[in-house]
């Protein structure tokens, strides 16, 4: 378990202000938030690298915050993997241990993340995603309480990084280890987090459970990095049982809230909107009727623009079923409870 | 078409090749032209080979610059470890003080040490009630040896250490080991073949310093004072066998330390 309270720093460029975190036991805890948010020197300062200019770190129960990192018993893995390139595999591995145990433990970390063969090899002659398994392996095998990753999926090609993440997912699963994991990327929250932190300029914004956090933002600005691509301002003009009308200027919608009259943010994200030719009858309650004026590959799904500003996630079969292209008329359909309301 | 291009993207690297090569010829013509006049009086070099006063005055050379490296090391690696983490007000200053000793004339150097390190110097008179002399003294050599020499090791080993991420060091120390451990197994194998090139060049350095220790120590004459006076009282013929001794022992010295293992990776 790790507890921060009333977190204060202040290093180069970056700082932290009153960062307040609870991460449960066997947690996977997620640390998300855009480059220069401070989300590496929140992770050093809990692991000791820097102390901090207020506050408390607490880890299963114990105050660390003045303790050195190496009594701390954490594990650290850096974005750029940081092998000692001087050492071997194996010796890597085996940095952190006694020489007593080491043996039988290191054998049995480089065989848990599938690097046994690797092991006289030097880091230089390495891949990337060797090279972060390694580094995994090496945090790893002194049995730290907590394992602290810092973007460690960033600087990894494509095929390895989905690769990866499900290594971290499985390694996590039979280490059980209380885990903090700082990224950008949207998709590793998703897959990986039990929980997540949105963290900007150095503060920790909102916490919760993926789909929460995901669906119902606190403001605008967390919206636009948790991939909601539809902000649209309006006015509330009734509410009745729960369901209000909003009216954009150009368009009214319906969403499910309980704000009444007055001025209001609509949140809808790109993959809650489906689109039809002919009006279809569903149980949608938003059926906006527009043009399409741009339509990009995102390399798995369409990203799909229109003429009143909506944005739509489309499948490659969706959109050749429904032969959209460019400047066709269009039903965008959602439901009133995938608009998020958030009242200004 | 492919061949021309070649050649021209090349002819930059030979052009500047040949240029090069001028300063290799330099070096190469002098010494041995020196070594050559000598095969010709191999008795010469043999009877400097069997005068005690020549050995014992490269054996004071070695032990003196090895002293003085040492000493160099000592606080030259602390120092540049210090330099190469942390930055500070008037850090320039005192690197730019630091790097005084290379850009004095060596005359001078030898004066200003020899205020303060002769029989009633400021640092000399203390140390003699201890018993410890400087002045005409083998620990005037080593100091004279020290103060020109020690920035080549500390330049070299800050830059060494320069190159060895900080964020390594934080590892080390997740994974369990002090900051003194982390310092001895990651930083300073890391940083190693700097300090080490370091080492020789203030190795080397010491034991080509001259006037310095002139002023300072002439006695007990290390190498160079005696070619100097073998130089001056009998000429070329009895200066140059001492020389090429002299060469001949630090190029050996030299290749075993560069060849061995120390520098292997």
């Amino acid at each position: 378990m790790i507890t921060i309270k009333n977190l204060y720093k202040s290093w180069g460029d970056f700082s932290l202000k009153n960062i307040n975190l609870e991460v449960k036991g066997k947690e996977y805890f997620i640390v998300l938030g855009p480059t220069g948010a401070g989300k590496t020197l929140l992770l050093e300062t809990i692991a000791g690298f820097h102390i901090p200019d207020k506050g408390e770190i607490w880890i299963n129960g114990e105050d660390m915050t003045y303790i050195p990192p190496e009594k701390r018993r954490i594990g650290f893995v850096y974005q750029d993997y940081l092998l000692f390139p001087h050492l071997t595999v194996r010796e890597n591995v085996k940095f952190g241990l006694k020489s007593r145990e080491s043996q039988g433990r290191v054998k049995e970390v480089m065989k848990q993340l599938g690097i046994s063969h690797l092991a006289d090899r030097y880091p230089e002659t390495l891949s990337g995603g060797e090279q972060q398994k390694v580094a995994l392996a090496r945090a790893l095998a002194t049995e730290p309480s907590i394992l602290l990753l810092d973007e460690p999926l960033a600087a990894i090609d494509q095929r390895t990084r989905e690769y990866l993440r499900e290594e971290l997912k499985r390694v996590h699963r039979e280490a059980g280890i209380t885990t903090i994991h700082v990224t950008h990327d949207r998709t590793e929250a998703v897959v990986l987090a039990d929980r997540i932190g949105v963290m900007m300029n150095g503060e920790i914004k909102q916490i919760g459970m993926v789909p929460n956090v995901f669906n119902k933002p606190l403001n605008e600005e967390i919206a636009g990095f948790v991939g909601v691509e539809n902000i649209l301002k309006g006015e509330i003009l009734e509410n009745k049982n729960g369901v209000a009308l909003i009216d954009t200027g150009k368009l009214k919608i319906y969403a499910v809230t309980n704000h009444e009259r007055g001025e209001a943010a609509l949140l809808i994200r790109p993959e809650d909107i489906f689109f039809s030719k002919n009006l279809l009858r569903s149980s949608a309650r938003n059926n906006i009727k527009g043009r399409i004026v741009e339509i990009t590959y995102l390399g798995t799904i369409f990203r799909v623009k229109m003429d009143n500003g909506l944005v739509a996630f489309i499948t490659k079969r969706s959109l050749e079923e429904l032969k959209l292209e460019i400047g066709e008329a269009v039903y965008a359909s959602f439901k009133a409870t995938a608009v998020h309301v958030l009242k200004s | 078409m492919v061949k021309t291009g070649k050649v021209r993207k090349e002819g930059l690297l030979f052009t500047f090749f040949f240029l090069g090569v001028f300063l290799l010829l330099f070096v190469c013509i002098t010494l041995g032209n020196m070594f050559y006049e000598q095969t010709k009086d191999f008795s010469g070099l043999v009877s400097a080979i069997k005068d005690p006063v020549v050995l014992s005055s490269i054996w004071i050379s070695i032990s003196a610059t090895t002293a003085s490296t040492f000493i160099a090391f000592l606080f030259g690696v602390p120092l540049a470890y210090f330099l190469a983490r942390k930055n500070f007000l008037g850090k320039s200053f005192v690197e730019g003080v630091l790097d005084v000793p290379l850009m004095i004339p060596h005359i001078v150097a030898g004066i200003a040490l020899y205020g303060v390190f002769m029989r009633s110097g400021l640092i000399g008179e203390p140390f003699k009630k201890v018993g410890i002399v400087f002045q005409d003294a083998f620990p005037g050599v080593v100091v004279a040896m020290l103060f020109m020499s020690f920035p080549y090791l500390v330049d070299s080993a800050k830059e060494g250490f320069k190159t060895v991420d900080p964020r390594l060091e934080n590892v080390a120390r997740s994974l369990g080991v002090s900051q003194w451990e982390a310092f001895t197994k990651v930083t300073f194998p890391l940083a190693f073949p700097s300090i080490f090139n370091g080492v020789l060049l203030c190795w080397a350095r010491g034991i080509s310093e001259f006037s310095a220790v002139l002023i300072l120590a002439y006695f007990p004459k290390s190498a160079p004072i005696l070619i100097y006076e073998k130089f001056t009282s009998f000429g070329l013929a009895v200066s140059r066998p001492i020389s090429v001794l002299l060469i001949l022992i630090c190029l050996l010295i030299f290749a075993f330390l560069r060849t061995s293992k120390w520098r292997e990776k």
